[in-house]
């Protein structure tokens, strides 16, 4: 954990609710995808845990931020220059080491955002991964241009069927030839189908909560795993498949 | 140099600033930021005599400078905090803690302390009596005066250690409660708990907290601490630690001369995981700034 100031660079609206922020600052404290932040905003009190799309180790921050209340509008219209309080390299986040021999990444909405970051790590070491995203219709969809880039063999569903497969990103993850192993993040529902998935053999769900401190102190997040009760903020957001209660 | 130690019940503490039970955990996670040594004390989550997982999620919610929580006094029970957080957070701060007790009877309060006592790193016990009472009806044990100096006398039956009895601001004369305790023996009272408080999801329409209620605390709930700490150093001749909402330096010094003797600091480590720290490091210069060599002269200054 790490308490230091960012320098927001530029935001770019992507859909009607969301936005990407890059802001600049140091990023030593990130250790691996999936981990987050913890935003201070002007007039909140309670910081706003935003899960890290990308970064850099010359310090380079890059957010995904779909704005559901004040705080995150209010972020979202912060001006190039704004200065940020930011608690930086929070959560577990996830851990390449633990994979399987046909690992797909498997997103929904605004929880496509650190598995982006997840893609890059996998190139990195060799690996091109498969990636399955699902949104609502074809115009809250985002990031596919930047996930073909990567040159990831790319799927998506759409609730309506305007924009590739009719249905969940489970209709995608079933479509595939092989898919043995999971990293996925996105709403509770489609977690809990994803983790239903008779083919996987292991995977890394990331979880979402209110929190009150973001890095383990005050219980405010705690949810009941097999070992007991878990801080999605502190021993999460990753939790494993084996451990997960629903 | 500024003075900035105090005496609290006899346990001598480096200065006044102790981070509130329930938002400094067993202390760990703050220590990666920072040597907790720099801390007067600290009072660690509160323990119960059985583990307890606490309420279904959501246990937070945000409100105006503050927030609502209804974490549900989760913690693994009196033998496990004794056994393992007690010895590691000897590691991590070497003076006097306060241990923060729960409870649901009065044997369970006094089978808490009992054992606390034992414990030399435990230097202050503060025994929280806003618990649901299944032994009064539902009402809290902080609720009634008669039950509140029940408590007092069963717990001071077991421990020769300082008691601090913590108080609920959910009651219509705070000093009617402070008295009961110190007429019981109590050697110190904590105040204030979170005011009891809801949010409702506009969406759902549904209470925002799956527990319905839960507790307000920061800088919203400060003026309200402030007023009943004036109240209860007027009504009872014993030593307080000030709690709610206290988020700075100057905070600190206004808590003392509302009549605190020490200050804790709650909800403001949620938000700035250095702010005892910070706190610490500004005490002196405000100290001076308000012409006090001796932070200790500050407490009650308001009443003279």
């Amino acid at each position: 954990m790490k308490k230091s100031w960012f320098t927001l660079e530029h935001t770019r609206q992507l859909t009607a609710d969301t936005y990407e922020v890059v802001l600049s600052g140091d990023t030593s404290a990130i250790t691996a995808p999936g981990q987050f932040v913890n935003l201070e905003l002007p007039g909140k009190f309670l910081r706003r845990p935003i899960s890290i799309c990308n970064w850099t180790e010359d310090g380079a921050l890059m957010l995904l931020v779909k704005v559901v209340g004040e705080g995150t509008r209010e972020l979202v219209r912060c001006v190039p220059g704004t200065e940020l309080d930011v608690l930086s390299g929070l959560g577990n986040g996830f851990d390449l080491s633990k994979t399987g021999a046909h690992p797909v990444l498997a997103g929904g909405g605004i929880g496509i955002a650190p598995l982006y970051g997840l893609a890059r790590r996998m190139l990195n070491t060799g690996v091109t991964p498969t990636v399955a995203l699902g949104f609502r219709t074809a115009k809250d969809a985002f990031y596919l241009e930047e996930f073909a880039a990567l040159g990831c063999s790319l799927s998506v569903a759409t609730e309506d069927g305007s924009l590739g497969t009719r249905g969940f990103v489970t209709d995608c993850i079933r479509a595939l030839p092989e898919c043995d192993y999971v990293y996925t993040c996105g709403p509770l529902p489609m977690l809990k189908a994803v983790h239903q998935l008779p083919q996987l053999t292991g995977g890394q769900f990331s979880f979402e909560a209110r929190m009150g401190c973001g890095f383990g102190a005050c219980m405010g997040c705690t949810v009941p795993t097999v070992d007991g009760y878990k801080r999605v903020c502190k021993d999460g957001p990753i939790l494993y498949k084996e451990e997960i209660v629903w | 140099m500024v003075d900035l130690s105090v005496s609290l019940a006899g346990v001598e503490l480096k200065n006044p600033v102790i981070p509130a039970s329930g938002t400094f955990g067993y202390g760990r996670e703050y220590a990666e930021a920072y040597d907790l040594n720099i801390l007067g004390s600290f009072s660690f989550k509160g323990t119960t005599g059985e583990a307890r997982l606490g309420n279904p999620q959501p246990r937070i919610a945000e409100t105006a400078s503050g927030m609502l929580n209804a974490v549900g006094l989760q913690n693994p029970g009196i033998d496990a905090v004794i056994a393992q957080e007690i010895p590691n957070m000897a590691r991590l701060f070497q003076g006097p803690l306060v241990a923060n007790v729960g409870g649901f009877s009065l044997a369970e309060y006094a089978d808490n302390c009992a054992k606390l006592d034992a414990c030399e790193n435990v230097g202050i016990l503060e025994v929280n009596i806003s618990c649901p009472n299944v032994h009064a009806g539902g009402k809290n044990f902080g609720c009634d005066p008669h039950a509140a100096a029940e408590v007092t006398r069963a717990v001071k039956a077991v421990t020769k250690k300082p008691v601090f009895m913590k108080l609920t601001p959910n009651v219509t004369d705070i000093t009617e409660i402070a008295r009961a305790c110190a007429d019981a023996g109590a050697d110190g009272i904590c105040l204030i708990n979170t005011l009891l408080g809801m949010r409702i999801d506009l969406k759902s329409r549904r209470p925002l907290l799956a527990n319905r209620t839960g507790g307000l605390s920061g800088p919203a709930v400060f003026p309200v601490a402030v007023r009943m700490v004036w109240d209860v150093y007027e009504a009872v001749k014993l030593p307080i630690i000030g709690c709610g909402g206290v988020s700075s330096a100057e905070d600190v010094c206004e808590m003392m001369m509302a009549g605190a003797t020490a200050v804790e600091v709650g909800a403001a480590n949620l938000r700035d995981p250095y702010a005892c720290k910070t706190i610490v490091e500004q005490l002196p210069r405000v100290c001076e700034q308000l012409g006090a060599a001796r932070i200790a002269e500050l407490t009650g200054a308001a009443h003279r």
